[in-house]
């Protein structure tokens, strides 16, 4: 190196070399959310006081509260999320990841985080993604979530068919009850005990509570669950019955829950769901 | 060429090739090859294989006269062992891999349990049973994926960018377990249910063979390859005591 001559064009152009070397090597330290920016930064600090708990200081999911709490929390190191817009093996979007974060799991630990300013959360979102390299190859596209058809009875049947033919029943049990033949047997994918969803607990369930969220669901799959993406099975109409047919294994009571109830009561002769009608 | 600049592509050489760890890589300069056989064995007592207990797939249970065991350790009459993959780890790794591999679910069985494959080279999943399976290679280093194969549609076609030993699972069907070894070289081979494997078309040289079973790990071996030649390679599986 002509250590006794530098001068300032080869220390700019040595500094972008290096520059460019560092960037390359370390994931994204910045998140997008909306018209936010989040920083990795600041979000180290806000998870140090409301996430390390639970999801560990490492982010690998082994914070002091993670051996009493089933399901556990989030292992981020891995870099596999449940809650996405995104095909399965892909990551989330930015967006994606503030969602779960202000709505909370239902059912589990992880509360909403709506007290939180949402630039807290998007500077979280920025730090979780400093936990695995992975996100340096970026999240996946966004899958096409088309307009919804209309919920009417007939679509309810083309849905129930379908629970019938994708052997959703399986696992989740004919009533979507969680209780089908292989419910019992069912690992997540760090070899740990999970349920399938039981429709009969509410119209809420841990990726949200719209009729879009639902599509997504089975639309892009769970990942590190058993749940699977029926992306490459359903086209985006059959999609819609299947949510329509779901929304009635819900107590819910909206007037297509009652015209549901009405239907069913005056046909007694629909075969039920199960191995027998295969 | 300045004075100044020899340094700084030097450097952005050295950071380039620290970025990047690709095994060694070269075309053979010689059209004659060699081949490598050999025959994977197990001393002492095997693992008990256990039945298969398929009575909540009937369509399957159907397909099986009598319960299928389960994989892990595949030891065959005369002690030898299937399913243990042989592969180079070090020397020419060879042309890059272009035929399609097949992964078949038939009889709620992963045929084969164990489907060798390099990096990038396609692979095509089908089922051709009466029942829906989802697919769940659960990778780490790679993506981990998940996706329902409902009877009667089109092969999944996949591929993997990383070498990595990969389970693959139905959660459907809890008994159902295989294995895709992404490898970084076209240069492997199955050990077949005499316990055989066979590598074919190797440039002339040294090699080192791996050979990897999913309960008992990995063995090496040094081997040399000679023009028109087979070298004898012959690996040995050990029983754990527990």
């Amino acid at each position: 190196m002509i250590l006794g001559t530098l001068d300032k064009k080869f220390l700019c152009n040595l500094s972008v070399v290096l520059c460019f070397a560092a960037a390359s090597a370390l994931p994204a330290q910045e998140s997008h959310v909306g018209t936010l920016t989040g920083h990795a930064a600041s979000g180290k600090k806000e998870y140090r006081r409301y996430c390390v708990g639970c999801h560990g200081q490492d982010g690998d999911g082994l914070g002091e509260n993670a051996q009493w709490i089933d399901p556990k929390p989030r292992d981020f190191t891995a870099a596999v999320f449940k809650c996405r817009s995104t095909p399965t093996g892909t990551l989330p979007t930015d967006d994606d990841l503030e969602h779960s974060i202000h709505r909370g799991f239902v059912t589990t630990n992880m509360p909403s985080w709506l007290p939180l300013t949402g630039q807290t959360r998007a500077d979280l979102v920025a730090y979780i993604k400093t936990f695995s390299p992975r996100w340096s190859q970026g999240h996946g596209a966004p899958i096409d979530v088309p307009a919804e058809t209309p919920a009417t009875v007939e679509s309810m049947l083309r849905g129930r068919a379908l629970f019938q033919k994708m052997e959703c029943w399986k696992c989740h049990g004919p009533a979507g009850h969680g209780d089908g033949p292989s419910a019992s047997t069912l690992t997540d994918s760090k070899d740990n005990p999970i349920r399938p969803y039981n429709f009969a607990t509410g119209t809420r369930f841990k990726c949200g509570e719209t009729n879009q969220d639902l599509y997504r669901v089975f639309m892009t799959g769970l990942d590190g669950t058993p749940m699977p993406s029926f992306a490459d099975n359903l086209k985006p109409v059959e999609a819609w019955d299947l949510v329509h047919f779901l929304r009635t294994l819900q107590p819910a009571k909206t007037p297509e829950a009652l015209a549901w109830k009405t239907w069913v009561k005056s046909h007694p002769t629909l075969a039920p769901i199960g191995p027998e009608a295969q | 060429m300045q004075k100044r600049t020899f340094p700084i592509l030097a450097i952005a050489l050295l950071v380039s090739s620290a970025a990047s760890t690709k095994a060694g890589r070269f075309t053979a300069v010689s059209a004659a090859t060699g081949n490598v056989e050999g025959v994977i064995s197990f001393t002492g007592t095997p693992p008990k294989m256990k039945p298969i207990d398929m009575a909540k797939e009937p369509t399957c249970a159907k397909q099986h006269a009598t319960p299928v065991m389960t994989e892990a350790v595949g030891v065959r009459p005369g002690n030898t062992l299937e399913d243990v993959v042989v592969y180079v780890s070090a020397g020419d790794m060879g042309p890059p891999a272009t035929k399609t591999v097949i992964y078949d679910q038939k009889g709620c069985q992963y045929i084969p349990h164990v489907a060798a494959l390099e990096v990038n080279e396609p692979m095509e999943i089908q089922n051709h049973d009466q029942t829906s399976h989802n697919i769940h290679p659960m990778a780490k280093a790679n993506p981990e994926w998940n996706k329902s194969q409902p009877p009667g549609s089109p092969p999944l076609k996949v591929t993997y960018e990383k070498a990595e030993f990969i389970p693959v699972k139905c959660n459907v069907h809890p008994w159902m377990h295989g294995y895709f070894a992404v490898l970084g070289t076209s240069h492997y081979s199955v050990s077949d249910d005499d316990g055989k494997f066979s590598l074919k078309g190797l440039a002339p040289g040294k090699y080192t063979l791996t050979a990897w079973q999913e309960k008992f790990g990995t063995q090496t071996a040094e081997v040399t390859v000679t023009s028109g030649g087979t070298a004898k390679a012959n690996f040995t599986f050990k029983a754990t005591p527990y």
